[in-house]
C-alpha cells in the first residue's frame, strides 16, 4: 500500500493536472460572457454581468447553425455508411470459413494505420472527375471508407465470441441467413457498434484537413472549418470568438459527459487490448 | 433484411452460399478499394509524372523526387521541415508520453476522484484541434493573452513573450499545445496496461521491499511494453501527419521564418498552393506524399518488430 504522504502526493498531483485540464476549458466559457475589454482587463475575473451579447452575435451574425448542421448531417451518414457496410463484412470474415477469408481481413486491416491526408491528392483529382468536389456526400463517402478498417477489426473481433449454438439453433428452426443476421446477430452487436461508432464519430465530427481541401462553399462547411471563417472574421472581438468556441466545444463535450465511459473505450479501442 | 434475397431452385446450395458472402463484402470492398486504396497507389503513380494544374503532361521520371531531395530551393524547405517533425516526436515522446506514463502509475492507485482526475484528463482529446489550436493561440497572445497575463499577475513580467511570435519558441508552443491537447490519451492507454499486470507481482515486490521507483523503473515499466508499443507508433504517426495544429495556431508557412514549418504544411502548400501564391505542383506533392508514406511504413514496421522484442508474456 501507499504510504500517506504518497498517496497526498499523487493526489496533489493529479488535482494540479486536473486544473491545468480544466481551467483553460473554464475560462474559454466564462469568456464567452464577458466583453473583450473585460478579457483584455481582467482574463481571470469571472465575468462582471453574465452577459449574452456574445453568443447573440454568433447566432445572428455566423452561419453557426448551418455549419453545425452539416456538421451533423455528414458525422451520422458517414457513420450510418460506414457501420451498415462495416457490419456486413465483419459478419462474412467472422462467421463463414471461405476461400481468401483472412487475405481479405489482412486486406482490411491493411487500411487501419494508413494515413489517408497523403492520398489527398489523388483523392482529390478522383473526387472531382465524379462531380463530388464541394460536396457533403463526397465527404460522406471519403469518411465512411477511412473508418471501415477500424469497424471491421473491431465488429469482426466481437462477431466471433458470439457462440455458434445460438446460429445454429435458428438455422434447425429454418432462420434465413439474411434473417440470422439481421434478428440474432445485429442485435447482440450493440455494444461493439457503439464503440465503432464512436471510435469513428468523433474523429470525423473533429476533422478539419478533408473539408479544407473538398469542400469551397460556405454552406456546405462543417464545424471546425466554419469556425475557422468567424475567427478570422471576429479576429478583434475576442468576446465573439470565446463565445464561437465554445459552442463549438458544446455538442461534443456535453456528450462526452454523459457517455466519458464509451466516448474513452471507443477511443482507445485498438490501442488498449480489450 | 429477408425479403430480397431470393432463393431460385436452379442455384446449388454452395453458390447461393458464396453470393451471399460475396453481397456480404462487396460494399465494404468498393468504398475501401474506391476511396482508400486507389487513391494511395494512385499517388505512386502521379509522383513520375509532370503535372499542369489537374492535367498530367508528361512522364518525369523520378525528377520530382529529384527536386524534392535534392533542389534548391525545395531540398532545404523539405530537410528543415523533416526535421522539425523529428523534433515533435521526440519531444512528445518525453513530454507528452511521459508525463503520461506517471500520471497513469498515479491513476492506478486507485485514490480517491481518480475517476475524475480521468476523465477531466481525457476532456481535451474529445475536442477538435481546430478549437484547440485557436483557445490556444489567444491565451498565448502576447498583449492580451492569459500566458503573458498570468506571468505577470504572479510576478513574472519578464517571462511574457510572444511565444508564438519569435523562432526560440514557436515550435516549443506547439508541442505543449499538443502534449496538452492528447496527454490523456497514452495516459489512458498505459493505465490499461498497468492494470493488466497481476497483482501478486507487484505485492510480491513490495513484501521484498522494493521502493516505490524501483517498482516503477524494475517491473511496471517492462511489464507495459505493449502499451509503450502502440504508444510509440501512434505518437510516431501522428507527428509525421502534423497538420492542424500548426496550421491553426502558426500558418501554411510555418513562421516565424520557417521554424514551425513541418512536412505536412510543406506537402499541402506545395501540392495547392497557398492564398499569396497559387502555384501548385501535383507531381512534386504526390512525390513528398510518397516519400512520407514510405518513411512513416518502414520505421512503423521496423520499430514494431524491434519493441515486440521487449514485450513478455505474463
Amino acid at each position: 500500500m501507499l504510504k500517506p504522504w504518497q498517496a497526498a502526493m499523487y493526489q496533489a498531483i493529479l488535482a494540479m493536472t486536473t486544473l491545468l485540464m480544466l481551467y483553460p476549458v473554464l475560462v474559454m466559457v466564462l469568456s464567452a460572457f464577458k466583453t473583450t475589454g473585460e478579457i483584455y482587463n481582467s482574463p481571470f475575473a469571472l465575468p462582471e454581468v453574465w452577459s449574452l451579447a456574445n453568443l447573440g452575435t454568433i447566432w445572428r451574425e455566423t452561419r453557426f447553425l448551418a455549419y453545425l448542421g452539416n456538421s451533423v448531417l455528414v458525422t451520422v451518414t458517414s457513420i450510418a455508411v460506414m457501420l451498415t457496410a462495416g457490419t456486413l463484412a465483419a459478419y462474412a470474415l467472422a462467421r463463414y470459413a471461405f476461400r481468401g477469408n483472412e487475405a481479405v481481413y489482412l486486406f482490411f486491416l491493411a487500411g487501419l494505420m494508413v494515413p489517408l491526408k497523403l492520398a489527398i491528392i489523388p483523392l482529390f483529382i478522383e473526387l472531382k472527375s465524379l462531380n463530388l468536389i464541394d460536396s457533403r456526400l463526397g465527404l460522406v463517402l471519403v469518411y465512411a471508407a477511412m473508418g471501415l478498417p477500424s469497424t471491421v477489426f473491431i465488429m469482426t473481433g466481437f462477431l466471433k465470441t458470439i457462440p455458434a449454438e445460438l446460429e445454429e439453433a435458428a438455422r434447425i428452426d429454418g432462420a434465413s441467413e439474411a434473417r440470422i443476421l439481421g434478428r440474432i446477430m445485429i442485435p447482440l452487436s450493440r455494444p461493439a457498434l457503439v464503440i465503432a461508432g464512436i471510435h469513428n464519430a468523433v474523429p470525423i465530427w473533429n476533422d478539419f484537413f478533408f473539408p479544407l481541401v473538398l469542400i469551397q462553399s460556405d454552406h456546405a462547411k462543417t464545424l471546425p472549418q466554419g469556425l475557422t471563417v468567424f475567427m478570422g472574421e471576429y479576429s478583434t472581438d475576442w468576446g465573439v470568438l470565446f463565445a464561437g468556441l465554445t459552442l463549438s466545444a458544446l455538442p461534443l463535450t456535453l456528450v462526452y459527459i454523459a457517455l466519458s465511459r464509451q466516448f474513452i473505450a471507443g477511443l482507445t479501442s485498438g490501442a488498449v487490448k480489450g | 433484411m429477408g425479403g430480397w434475397f431470393v432463393q431460385p431452385h436452379f442455384m446449388s446450395p454452395r453458390l447461393r452460399r458464396q453470393l451471399w458472402i460475396a453481397a456480404l463484402l462487396a460494399p465494404a470492398l468498393l468504398l475501401l478499394v474506391g476511396f482508400v486504396t486507389l487513391p494511395i497507389l494512385s499517388a505512386f503513380v502521379y509522383a513520375f509524372y509532370q503535372w499542369q494544374g489537374l492535367a498530367r503532361i508528361g512522364f518525369a521520371g523520378f525528377e520530382n523526387f529529384r527536386l524534392i531531395l535534392f533542389q534548391e530551393p525545395f531540398s532545404t524547405l523539405t530537410w528543415n521541415a523533416f526535421f522539425h517533425n523529428v523534433v515533435v516526436f521526440v519531444a512528445l515522446m518525453v513530454v507528452q508520453n511521459g508525463t503520461a506514463f506517471f500520471l497513469a502509475w498515479m491513476l492506478s492507485k486507485g485514490l480517491r476522484l481518480h475517476r475524475f482526475h480521468q476523465v477531466s484528463l481525457f476532456l481535451p482529446v474529445i475536442l477538435s484541434t481546430v478549437i484547440i489550436g485557436f483557445l490556444w493561440k489567444l491565451f498565448l497572445n502576447p498583449l492580451f493573452g492569459l500566458v503573458n497575463q498570468g506571468l505577470i499577475a504572479v510576478g513574472l513580467a519578464s517571462w511574457a513573450q510572444p511565444w508564438l511570435g519569435q523562432p526560440s519558441t514557436a515550435l516549443a508552443s506547439l508541442i505543449l499545445v499538443n502534449a496538452w491537447h492528447w496527454v490523456g490519451f497514452p495516459t489512458l492507454v498505459y493505465l490499461a496496461g498497468i492494470q493488466r499486470i497481476p497483482r501478486e507481482i507487484l505485492e510480491a515486490a513490495e513484501i521484498d521491499g522494493a521502493s516505490e521507483w524501483r517498482r516503477i523503473t524494475r517491473i511496471v515499466w517492462p511489464l507495459v511494453a505493449p502499451a509503450t508499443t502502440i504508444v510509440v507508433i501512434l505518437t510516431f504517426i501522428g507527428s509525421f501527419n502534423w497538420f492542424e495544429l500548426p496550421y491553426i495556431m502558426s500558418g501554411l508557412e510555418g513562421p516565424p521564418f520557417h521554424t514551425t514549418d513541418v512536412l505536412g504544411l510543406y506537402f499541402y502548400r506545395t501540392a495547392f498552393g497557398t492564398v499569396s501564391s497559387a502555384l501548385q505542383d501535383f507531381g512534386r506533392g504526390s512525390a513528398l506524399a510518397v516519400l512520407i508514406f514510405l518513411f512513416i511504413l518502414a520505421v512503423s514496421a521496423w520499430w514494431v518488430r524491434l519493441l515486440r522484442r521487449r514485450e513478455v508474456e505474463f
